[in-house]
């Protein structure tokens, strides 16, 4: 029995160490009370799917712009929002720039969700930290701080970003 | 990369915060906002090869320069609205500022969504209207603007709203006209101007009433001209069902509006009753006593 539990506590030692790094590595998200949200009244389920869309699309966007690989926006973003991080994207390319994005704070207030319920605005005072590589090398780190205005429409399984734009 | 990361952003946010706040007023000399689109210069102070970025998710720059320099952006250089991270090598570690570009003010284009397409009429609050505003970059346009709505029908006077944008966003409710057809519906911001089309059609029937009269051994039976409340003919094609209930049995027609009436024939079963409904409207009963 005691061989047995020696053999077992590392291995759920490094589990529960992975745990704890993954949580560390999620960013600390708010949401707003959606109370007085209008015109058209957010339902908690409608407002959840928001939420963990818009999330979504952030993860999405880091990845995109760490590999540079465009593909990974097509689930998350659309329209405007998905041409114009496309387009950073060529350009990274073409100057072999990588930027990573790594979101760590959300503070998310829905602030318009129209009557027709084809579009969702959200604006959500994001922190994240930025590090740029230039021919893959570390040239910057920096933590930023801004608030973010996102339009989010429905597709068929999720919604999607389609305005995508800091607000100052 | 993110242990990396932690290991290296501790350096750089504990040690070097306040001198990446100072750079931009110490080796980088550049307006905190601008505008998207509008020219503006980066100066730099200091000496050696230097390479500045202005990086953020809507655009990236990259300029290799010698500190001392001045770094001119031209006409449209930057045209994505945004918060940027600004950069500047040559030194250890770089020394970073931020940047805010703005929206343009002048809309450009108006996204514009105009709900439902086809309505009945007289509804209230039938129609809503959405407009979002952008300038010529595709930038949601922040500030506050007007965008004006109106719905017009041929000679008649358009209804219009102006609502103010929020965030970008302007938008309104509409009744719908009494009277059915094709409104025009227009959102305008500045000098320019979205149309969309709304189709009013008549609402359910108002008052549905027949008359039965005999017809070679059979019952004729027709309804009055079909209309909603306010007038308006309902479309032909809408189904009428003509139901005779006599001793032992019953018999049901559906008939499609023909040139606004219903027309049918039943067999004739004195003392039988006939009714008429369409969709959930019903209409008056006739009891059919021997050719009456």
């Amino acid at each position: 029995m005691a061989i047995r539990r020696r053999r077992i506590l590392p291995v759920v030692y490094t589990i529960l160490a992975t745990l704890a790094l993954s949580a560390l590595d999620q960013p600390t998200v708010r949401v707003a009370p959606t109370d007085a949200v209008g015109p058209r009244t957010l339902e908690t389920q409608t407002k959840d799917a928001i939420v963990r869309d818009y999330l979504a699309a952030w993860q999405a966007l880091s990845g995109a712009l760490a590999e540079n690989n465009a593909s990974l926006l097509d689930a998350n973003f659309v329209g405007d929002a998905r041409q114009r991080l496309r387009d950073t994207i060529r350009d990274q390319q073409k100057l072999d720039l990588r930027v990573e994005y790594n979101d760590r704070k959300h503070d998310i207030s829905v602030v318009f969700y129209s009557p027709d319920g084809l579009s969702i605005q959200l604006v959500d005072k994001a922190e994240y930290d930025l590090e740029l590589f230039d021919h893959d090398k570390l040239q910057a780190t920096k933590h930023m701080q801004t608030p973010y205005l996102a339009v989010l429409t429905p597709t068929e399984v999720r919604w999607k970003v389609r305005i995508f734009q800091a607000a100052q | 990369m993110k242990a990396h990361y932690q290991s290296v952003l501790a350096g750089c946010l504990i040690a070097a915060a306040a001198a990446c706040t100072a750079s931009q007023t110490n080796s980088l000399q550049f307006p905190s906002t601008i505008e998207a689109g509008t020219p503006f210069s980066v100066s730099t102070t200091g000496s050696g090869g230097a390479v500045l970025y202005i990086v953020g998710p809507g655009q990236v720059i990259r300029r290799e320069l010698h500190r001392g320099e001045t770094v001119a952006f031209g006409q449209g250089e930057i045209h994505s609205a945004g918060h940027y991270a600004v950069v500047l090598t040559g030194s250890s570690p770089a020394e970073t500022a931020e940047l805010d570009v703005t929206a343009a003010q002048q809309p450009s284009a108006l996204s514009f969504l105009a709900k439902p397409s086809r309505l009945p009429v007289d509804e209230h609050d039938g129609i809503s209207g959405v407009a979002y505003v952008f300038d010529a970059f595709r930038n949601l346009i922040l500030k506050p603007a007007d965008v004006s709505f109106d719905l017009s029908e041929a000679g008649k006077p358009a209804v219009a709203q102006t609502a103010q944008t929020h965030n970008g966003v302007a938008w309104v409710r509409l009744d719908s006209a009494p009277k059915a057809g094709i409104a025009q519906f227009e959102a305008r911001a500045g000098n320019v101007t979205e149309k969309r089309i709304v189709q009013q059609v008549p609402g359910e029937p108002c008052q549905l009433r027949m008359n039965a009269h005999g017809a070679g051994g059979r019952i004729a039976v027709q309804t009055d001209p079909l209309l909603d409340c306010r007038g308006n003919a309902v479309p032909d094609g809408t189904i009428v069902s003509f139901k005779e209930t006599f001793s032992g049995g019953e018999t049901t027609v559906d008939v499609p509006l023909k040139r606004g009436v219903a027309q049918t024939t039943l067999p004739a079963h004195d003392g039988a009753l006939i009714s008429v409904a369409t969709g959930v409207v019903m209409g008056n009963e006739i009891r059919w006593q021997g050719g009456r």
